[in-house]
């Protein structure tokens, strides 16, 4: 038997415990218990989805946007003439009708100022007097209001183009609200999905667990181990998944770009790549590995509740 | 908190005062047995430095006893005090660093079996935040107090049971705990292996390191005599 040990290490019961990193430093094995596979697919599947939601979301934004500057009001008439007091006299005819919240001429300014890019500056040229109608709730049908609207103003022109965009408007605002639910219900599922799989690696490791909590660690030491390798995993399937929405993300871009004012795309530098929500979207694989390092740690540390 | 010197307790080591266990029984269980007292009234004090063997019956309540005093379990009645703290008041965020100088030795050595002989060895340092490069001439140390230098790279499922046990023994003694329990440390051992982690643990002992050895082998008891805890029904034989 060999001699006596030299002891000198006593003093470090007290300090403050850290699991070490490298070679056995991963003394839960939880590569084995938490293997490369399941935790990244499922991540990579739930970033791709969150990914192609938010793309949506923000596709639909920016129509919504887009449409609304191209309609200021529901419903437009058009006067032959300035003529002052017909003005007044129509604007009260039509104030009678159901539903109506609003009737006034358009700005003289602004008619001239989208008249320009067409006509040109002519100071001297009659303006037609444009009524703008607005109604809550729009108009079931637009075409019947129209000849409604003619029978109170003979010889007026009527456009309604606008209910219609108003009702794609507001189409797209749901469609924006309901994709970014999506990307809500998509990150509680990885959550769910990663609470069953970190179960699943404390059962396969609970005697393994045990053993280090009789030997000192605390709930933070084993809690971290855990943490850092799930979130590990998250970032790595969150990344890949990112990496293939993208393609799908600027063909949608670019299918979407003729609804948005943009010329179609022929070469791949012409892609929109700065239309993308790029924050956001790159925000993605980094909000799944957070989520699954907070997952990790309130169910392992849930779970090492019931050591002494 | 009683004094310590050089990195040793002075004073009682372990004092019970009229503990009792009672293990709940788990959601649903039938069995009658759950729920029922494993140990009862327990009264005693080992000073520091001091060697005892608990002996008793399989059954007579030795593992849950030692589970007491490596604070792997409350007691359910009593008053408990281990290295000077008082165990069964204390709040469990205090009891790791108290368990980080408690050594324990298995029957079953508990040894991580995807984890080298050194790196088991080297477990309780990184745990108290040893710097690697510190660590490994004490773990080194170890190696070579309990005869398998050579085996450092080995996995415990390469050793025999012998050696599986010399690991744990370095591994319950590298931080040199100022108590050191051992349950059935010989249990799965033959007789050669027996007496050489028996001198290993009074080597601990010699050193001032306060030693309990449960076993309910008679023979141990006679070839290495000491004062002893005798255990029958989960009560103190007087």
């Amino acid at each position: 038997m060999p001699g006596t040990p030299k002891f000198t290490v006593s003093r470090w019961a007290n300090r403050r415990p850290v699991l070490r990193r490298g070679r056995g430093r991963d003394p839960l094995g939880l590569r084995q218990a938490l293997p490369g596979l399941l935790l990244p697919a499922v991540a990579l599947a739930m970033t791709l989805l969150a990914a192609l939601a938010l793309g949506g979301a923000f596709g639909a934004r920016a129509l919504a946007q887009r449409w609304q500057q191209g309609a200021a009001a529901a419903v437009t008439v058009q006067l032959p003439d300035m003529d002052q007091a017909r003005v007044a006299r129509t604007l009260a005819a039509l104030r009678e009708l159901p539903d109506l919240v609003d009737a006034r001429p358009m700005d003289q300014a602004r008619l001239a100022a989208l008249l320009r890019p067409w006509l040109g500056e002519i100071p001297a040229l009659p303006l037609p007097a444009i009524l703008e109608l607005r109604f809550d709730p729009l108009p079931e049908n637009p075409e019947g209001l129209a000849l409604r609207i003619l029978s109170v103003v003979p010889g007026a022109t009527v456009e309604t183009q606008g209910v219609w965009v108003a009702r794609l408007v507001a189409l797209a605002t749901r469609v924006e609200q309901t994709a970014l639910a999506a990307v809500v219900l998509v990150l509680l599922l990885a959550v769910a999905v990663a609470t069953v799989g970190i179960r699943a690696g404390l059962a396969a490791r609970q005697d393994v667990i045990a053993i280090l909590h009789d030997l000192g660690a605390t709930d933070g030491d084993i809690a971290n181990r855990f943490a850092g390798r799930v979130a590990l995993l998250c970032a790595l399937g969150g990344a890949a998944g990112l990496a293939l929405a993208l393609p799908a993300l600027l063909a949608f871009s670019g299918l979407a770009g003729s609804l948005l004012g943009r010329l179609p795309v022929t070469r791949l530098a012409e892609l929109p790549w700065r239309a993308l929500p790029w924050p956001w979207l790159a925000a993605l694989p980094v909000a799944v590995a957070a989520l699954g390092w907070t997952t990790a740690e309130v169910t392992v540390r849930g779970w090492l509740k019931r050591l002494p | 908190m009683a004094p310590r010197a050089g990195g040793l307790y002075v004073g009682k080591m372990v004092r019970f005062t009229s503990v009792g266990l009672r293990y709940a029984p788990p959601a649903g269980s039938s069995d009658p047995g759950m729920g029922q007292d494993v140990l009862s009234d327990l009264s005693f004090e080992l000073p520091a430095g001091s060697f005892h063997w608990l002996l008793g019956p399989s059954g007579a309540g030795k593992s849950s006893l030692l589970k007491l005093m490596q604070l792997a379990q409350r007691p359910s009645r009593g008053e408990m005090e281990v290295l000077g703290v008082i165990t069964s008041r204390a709040r469990r965020g205090e009891l790791p660093a108290l368990r980080r100088r408690i050594g324990v030795v298995f029957q079953d050595f508990r040894l991580l079996p995807h984890l080298s002989a050194f790196d088991n060895i080297a477990l309780p340092l990184r745990i108290a935040g040893r710097a690697e490069l510190a660590l490994r001439a004490d773990v080194t140390e170890m190696l070579r107090w309990v005869g398998l230098e050579p085996k450092a790279e080995s996995l415990p499922p390469e050793l025999s049971g012998g050696e599986q046990q010399r690991i744990a023994i370095a591994r319950a003694v590298v931080m040199r705990p100022a108590l050191l329990l051992a349950d059935e440390p010989t249990g799965n051992l033959d007789a050669v292996q027996s007496r050489r982690v028996l001198s290993l643990l009074q080597e601990m002992h010699r050193m001032g390191t306060t030693v309990v050895v449960a076993t309910h082998s008679e023979s141990l008891v006679n070839a290495y005599p000491g004062p002893a805890l005798r255990l029958a029904d989960g009560r103190l034989e007087r």
